[in-house]
């Protein structure tokens, strides 16, 4: 099993999902969060949180997204801890809407 | 005097209760910028509360959200005060005395009953007593649970019923490498149960398991899952709630149910999921024999609807029945309470009296303060809320002369002759449980009686 983010975040960078990490496993850069699976315990709190849908887990990842696995591994433990709500990205609105969320 | 929060005059923190709201609401005050001390009190010896005696045995990835607590608990401004009951051994009014702030994350301690007859018939149980059982939580360490009739029910569909559903659907080679207690595997591996009935007073599109336990029915070694395809026929409300965007979980959940219904059973237990029914009365000569249902349909809009029964009923034979339809706090001497809906009436974590004003230096957070729902992490943002809230009050709560904190708290003990646990203490358990289970292959075993870990502890 695992957690990850995707694509969706990338300009929006919400950070709804970090609030409720029970570990902080969540890690960012400029552009959007990862999570550090070594850490992350599977337990589905984040996934819900997200305004764009943009965490997927599991089973219940899509064909389409499963490079995300790998590139959320080889990220998150190279970037800080993100553990607390920041504003999100100046283009979140805009994205967001582009989504359809 | 210094202003609160600095390291002349720490803000000191009573924190009540050490379960996962508890160890986020020091864990925001350390991280906090101020200088702070926070002291935990636990009335168990053990912390970590529903992480360690709620979350199933065999969902051990769940738990290491414990090592995260163990970091908090380590800290240089934290200090654990187990086996002390406030309340009973240190009351709230000398933890005012001692610290700024009192918070309480007590959690809710005890059932939401169904309120019909036969409810107090022996064989009628709440999930709690069973979840506590096989957790080795001891005040439950000593319920008996009679497994010998072949059909057991659960009331309700949520996460807890669906960890019930499955510890008694699992064979004993599935669970004797989990952290479950021995009394528990011993029980269950005799177990003649066959049928587990988990019944749900709404549709299937309104059952609340998440998507990942309510799959893992469909992976057990001798247990297949059961639904009656009719059942999964919807209302056109839930259909509408099932296309909704942002309710991916219902939809999901539907599917695997659909799933279950098209699958041949072929093992020696079922677990069969059962809509629109809910419990009337339970009835039995001495003890539980049966359970009378009404059948109920949906009334209400697209995520509104609720269940109203139709008078067609039906009875369902059972040995044992369950009750899972959520949880309810227990009120804390000398603290607000709000009965009716067993939580501290707040606002924002301020505990507030019954004329609705702030009483000042008392919080709350976790289920204590918003009800019993959420996830582990769920309590993390409820903590930092109420955290938020505290800091914000600094001023009110400085007082003219720094309070003592643990210093006072431990003198209060020594009077008392009271066996406080430290985390010292509860690190030394630890290890021992780790070590006792190596032997059974287990990731540990639990101490379930108090006196065993005192002793322990010499």
């Amino acid at each position: 099993m695992t957690t990850i983010v995707t694509e969706n975040c990338l300009r929006c960078r919400f950070t709804d999902c970090v609030t409720v990490c029970p570990v902080n496993c969540f890690h960012g850069d400029d552009e959007m969060l990862y999570i550090d699976p070594e850490v992350c315990i599977d337990c589905s709190a984040c996934v819900p949180e997200c305004p764009v849908h943009a965490i997927h887990e599991g089973e219940d990842i899509p064909d389409n997204l499963k490079d995300w696995i790998q590139i959320n591994a080889e990220r998150a433990p190279n970037l800080p801890v993100i553990d607390g709500k920041q504003d999100p990205l100046p283009t979140a609105e805009a994205r967001q809407a582009e989504l359809g969320y | 005097m210094n202003t609160l929060g600095t390291s002349e005059n720490p803000l000191q923190v009573a924190v009540v209760g050490s379960g996962p709201s508890g160890f986020y609401a020091a864990e925001a005050l350390i991280k906090s910028g101020r200088a702070v001390r926070v002291g935990m009190f636990e009335r168990l010896a053990s912390p970590f509360g529903l992480v360690r005696s709620g979350v199933a045995p065999d969902h051990p990835k769940l738990k290491q959200a414990i090592l995260v607590y163990d970091k908090i608990a380590r800290a240089p401004e934290f200090s654990f005060f187990g086996n002390i009951n406030v309340g009973k051994d240190i009351m709230l009014g000398e933890l005012h005395q001692n610290y700024h702030a009192v918070l309480f994350t007590c959690g809710a301690e005890t059932d939401r009953r169904l309120g019909i007859s036969g409810e107090d018939l022996r064989g009628s149980h709440t999930a709690t007593e069973l979840v506590g059982w096989y957790n080795g939580h001891p005040d439950y360490r000593d319920r008996v649970f009679d497994l010998s009739h072949e059909v057991a029910v659960i009331i309700g569909q949520g996460n807890v019923a669906a960890d019930v559903c499955r510890i008694l659907a699992k064979t004993a080679d599935e669970l004797k490498h989990t952290d479950i207690s021995e009394h528990a595997l011993d029980t269950l591996a005799e177990s003649k149960v066959r049928e587990i009935h988990a019944i749900g007073r709404r549709g299937p599109a309104q059952a609340k398991f998440t998507s990942r336990e309510l799959r893992e029915f469909g992976e057990l070694g001798d247990c297949d899952p059961g639904v009656d395809a009719l059942e999964l026929t919807l209302n056109p409300e839930s259909e509408a709630e099932l296309a909704d965007k942002n309710n991916v979980v219902s939809a999901k959940n539907v599917e695997i149910f659909r799933d279950f219904a098209r699958r041949t059973p072929s093992k020696h237990r079922r677990c069969i999921f059962q809509f629109l029914r809910g419990p009337v009365r339970l009835e039995g000569t001495g003890r539980l024999e049966r359970v009378v249902l009404e059948r109920n349909r949906l009334q209400g809009a697209p995520f509104q609807q609720s269940a109203r029964g139709t008078g067609e009923i039906s009875t369902l034979e059972c040995g044992i029945l369950f009750r899972s339809i959520g949880y309810k706090g227990v009120a804390v001497s000398e603290a607000p309470f709000d009965k009716r809906n067993g939580v501290m009436p707040n606002r924002a974590g301020r505990v507030l009296d019954s004329d609705g004003s702030v009483v000042p230096g008392l919080y709350c957070a976790g289920w204590i303060k918003r009800g019993p729902t959420g996830i582990i992490g769920t309590n993390r943002a409820c903590s930092v809320e109420t955290v938020g809230s505290l800091l914000a009050d600094l001023d009110a709560l400085a007082t003219r002369d720094a309070k003592s904190g643990m210093a006072g708290v431990r003198a209060l003990i020594e009077q008392r002759g009271l066996r406080a646990v430290n985390y010292d203490g509860w690190l030394k358990l630890d290890a021992a449980e780790v070590e006792r289970g190596k032997l059974k292959g287990k990731p540990r075993e639990k101490f379930t009686r108090l006196h065993e870990m005192l002793a322990l502890l010499g």
